[in-house]
C-alpha cells in the first residue's frame, strides 16, 4: 500500500479498495517503525484517526473533496490549532498554535488527513536539517547522510514512505534541495502563489510554502489545494488558479530549454554534470529544443541573499522575546535580562549567527551598504532571468552541486554549507517557480533535476517534470529497507 | 572585513540575544566570514538599480477599515508563560 502515489491512494478510496482508517493506520505503524528516520516532530495519532473515520463516512456519502481521507504531513512552520508548532527549535517547543496556517485550513477542507508534524531544521535556517532542536535527519537512501534542508523531514519521510505527500516550504532551496537528496519531487512556487499566513516567517520577500511528493501529477494535485490568494497574507497575489493537472500530458515538442553556462561551471561535481546531461538528453529525444543562455549576476546570489535573508530573518524573530509566547528564561531580573537570556537560551547556534548578521546590516550607518545594495544586486539577478525567460520556455540544470553529504561533514563551516545552495537561491530571489525532479543516482544517492519557470507557469513546470516521468523511473525507486 | 569580539557583543545587544562569552570569539570569525562574502556585492556598480522588496513589484495592498476579526485573548494569553488579569506579567520595569 505504502508505495503507491498519492494520486493512486486517492483513487483507490474512491473505488472503495481500502478505507481511510485502514490506510490512515497502516502509515501510522509505517512512521513507528521507521521512527529511527527522526523524520517527525510530533504524530498525531488520534487526531489522524478521528479525522481518517471521519473522511470514511464523507466518502461513503459521495460528494467528498478530491483528496478525502489521504493521508500526509506538515513541515512543523505551519500552524495548526491545538497542535504543537515547534519550528524546529527550543523556542517554540512548548508553542500549541491557537489557530491553522492557511494551508493546513485548506488541506482540512480538501479531506486530507494529517498524521503529524515533519522535523526541519531550526526556524528552516540550514541545508541539512541538522540544525534542528529535535535532532538531524537521516537520508532514507543514507543513513549516515544528510537529507537535506530546511524541509529534511519532509524529504525523508515521503522518500521512506512513511507519508505519500507533505507540504515544505523553501526560501533558499529548502524544498528543491532536500527533495533531490531525498529522490523524491518539489515544487516551489512563484512568489505569493501559496498563502504564507501561518507559515512561520525566517525570510518574508523569500519564504514559499510549496508541495512534495512522489511524483510531479502528486504535487500537481497538492499544488490545486495549497495555490490561491489569501487576504490575510499582505503578499499573495490575485491571479486565477488553473488547473494544474490539465496540461500534463502535453507533447513536449518544440519546448525550448535554456542551460544557463553558469550553472554547469567547475563549481559542479563531475559525475552530476553527467547526470544532468543525461536528463536533458531525455528531453532532447522527446523533441526539445536545447538552447544556452547567460546569468553574468548569478556568482552574486549568495551574497545578495546571506543579506537579505538575514536582514528579515533578524526582524521577524525580534517577536519571539519570552513575553507573549514560547520559552521564557528562569528568574529574569529586569525586563532586558528577560529578553536576552530567553532568546539566548533558546536559539541555537546558526539562528544566533542569522540574526547577529542581519541586525548588524541593519544597523544605523550600514543600511544602505548592506541592505539595499543587496535588493539591488536582487534586481540584476532577477533581470538575468526575464532575459533568459524571452528566449526559452524553462531553465534547466542541477539542484545541488553534490548529492547527500554526511552528518556532521559540514558543520564546522558555515559558509562552506550555505555556497551548496548556489543553483536554487537565485531562484527564491526573482520569486520564480521552480522544481527538483528525481534524475538518477551517483554512489546509490539521488541526483535532482532543477526545472525553472517563468512567473505563474507551475502547470508548464509540471508539465515538463511530468512528461520525464513518462519516460524515466527514477522517482518509483524506493531506498533499501524501506519497501 | 573583520569583526572583533566587542563588535560582536554590540551586535548581540542590539538584538538582545544572549551569546556565551566562550563562544564570542567563534560568532566572531563566522560573522567576518559572512561578511567576506558579501562583500563581493561591492564589485558591481549598481547606481542605476532600483531595490527589488518584492519578486513582482507589488504595493503593499489596503483594505477597508473594518473588524474582520473576534476576540481571541483567552485563547492567546492560554499559551503565554506569566498572564494575569488578562495582562502580559514582566518584571518591573517603572520603579
Amino acid at each position: 500500500m505504502h508505495t503507491k502515489t498519492l494520486a493512486q491512494i486517492a483513487q483507490g478510496l474512491r473505488a472503495g479498495d481500502y478505507s481511510s482508517q485502514e490506510l490512515t493506520e497502516s502509515y501510522l505503524a509505517r512512521i513507528k517503525q521507521h521512527q529511527g528516520l527522526n523524520s517527525f516532530i510530533t504524530v498525531t495519532e488520534h487526531q489522524a484517526i478521528a479525522a481518517a473515520k471521519q473522511a470514511d463516512a464523507m466518502l461513503a456519502a459521495g460528494d467528498a473533496p478530491f483528496l478525502t481521507g489521504v493521508p500526509m504531513a506538515h513541515k512543523d512552520i505551519f500552524c495548526t490549532l491545538g497542535i504543537k508548532t515547534s519550528c524546529g527549535s527550543k523556542m517554540l517547543d512548548n508553542f500549541t498554535s491557537p489557530y491553522n496556517a492557511t494551508v493546513v485550513e485548506k488541506f482540512n477542507v480538501a479531506g486530507a488527513v494529517s498524521l503529524g508534524k515533519l522535523n526541519m531544521d531550526e526556524f528552516a535556517m540550514g541545508s541539512s536539517n541538522e540544525t534542528s532542536f529535535y535532532g538531524a535527519v537521516k537520508n532514507p537512501w543514507a543513513t549516515h547522510c544528510v537529507p537535506g534542508g530546511s524541509s529534511g523531514g519532509s524529504a525523508a519521510a515521503v522518500a521512506a514512505r512513511l507519508i505519500p505527500g507533505a507540504t515544505g516550504t523553501d526560501t533558499g532551496g529548502s524544498i528543491r534541495q532536500p527533495a533531490a537528496l531525498c529522490g523524491i519531487t518539489g515544487l516551489k512556487p512563484t512568489y505569493g502563489r501559496v498563502s504564507r499566513y501561518g507559515m512561520i516567517a525566517y525570510a518574508s520577500s523569500l519564504d514559499q510554502g510549496g508541495p512534495m511528493a512522489q511524483t510531479a501529477e502528486d504535487t500537481a494535485l497538492m499544488l490545486q489545494v495549497m495555490a490561491g490568494f489569501d487576504s490575510k497574507d499582505s503578499t499573495s497575489v490575485d491571479c486565477a488558479v488553473p488547473d494544474y493537472s490539465a496540461d500534463l500530458n502535453n507533447s513536449l515538442t518544440g519546448l525550448k530549454i535554456g542551460l544557463p553556462k553558469e550553472f554547469f561551471d567547475e563549481a559542479l561535481n563531475s559525475e552530476m554534470a553527467a547526470s544532468i546531461d543525461t536528463a536533458i538528453n531525455e528531453y532532447r529525444k522527446m523533441g526539445a529544443e536545447i538552447v544556452e543562455v547567460s546569468m553574468p549576476n548569478l556568482k552574486l546570489a549568495i551574497p545578495s541573499y546571506y543579506v537579505i535573508a538575514p536582514a528579515e530573518c533578524s526582524a521577524n524573530l525580534s517577536r519571539l522575546d519570552g513575553v507573549r509566547y514560547g520559552y521564557r528564561c528562569e528568574n529574569p531580573a529586569d525586563l532586558n535580562d528577560l529578553y536576552i537570556r530567553s532568546r539566548g537560551e533558546a536559539f541555537g547556534t546558526e539562528v544566533k549567527r542569522r540574526i547577529l548578521v542581519g541586525t548588524y546590516a541593519l544597523s544605523e550607518g550600514y543600511y544602505d551598504a548592506y541592505y539595499i545594495k543587496a535588493q539591488k544586486i536582487r534586481r540584476l539577478i532577477s533581470d538575468d532571468f526575464k532575459q533568459a525567460l524571452e528566449q526559452v520556455d524553462v531553465i534547466m540544470g542541477p539542484v545541488s552541486p553534490t548529492p547527500a553529504f554526511g552528518i556532521g561533514e559540514k558543520t564546522d563551516d558555515p559558509i562552506d554549507m550555505y555556497l551548496a545552495d548556489i543553483y536554487t537561491i537565485a531562484i527564491n530571489l526573482a520569486g520564480l517557480p521552480a522544481m527538483s525532479v528525481p534524475a538518477g543516482f551517483i554512489d546509490n544517492k539521488p541526483v535532482g533535476l532543477q526545472i525553472i519557470g517563468n512567473y505563474f507557469d507551475e502547470a508548464k513546470l509540471l508539465n515538463v517534470a511530468h512528461q520525464y516521468q513518462q519516460v524515466t523511473d527514477w522517482h518509483q525507486q524506493t531506498p533499501k529497507g524501506f519497501e | 572585513m573583520s569583526l572583533t569580539v566587542d563588535d560582536v557583543n554590540k551586535i548581540a545587544y542590539l538584538a538582545r540575544l544572549g551569546i556565551d562569552a566562550q563562544d564570542t570569539e567563534s560568532y566572531a570569525q563566522d560573522l567576518s566570514g559572512m561578511l567576506d562574502l558579501v562583500a563581493q556585492m561591492s564589485a558591481v556598480n549598481t547606481d542605476d538599480v532600483t531595490p527589488m522588496a518584492h519578486p513582482l513589484d507589488q504595493a503593499q495592498r489596503l483594505r477597508p477599515d473594518q473588524v474582520i476579526e473576534t476576540n481571541n485573548r483567552e485563547a492567546f494569553q492560554a499559551i503565554a508563560p506569566q498572564v494575569e488579569a488578562g495582562l502580559y506579567l514582566v518584571p518591573k520595569v517603572i520603579e
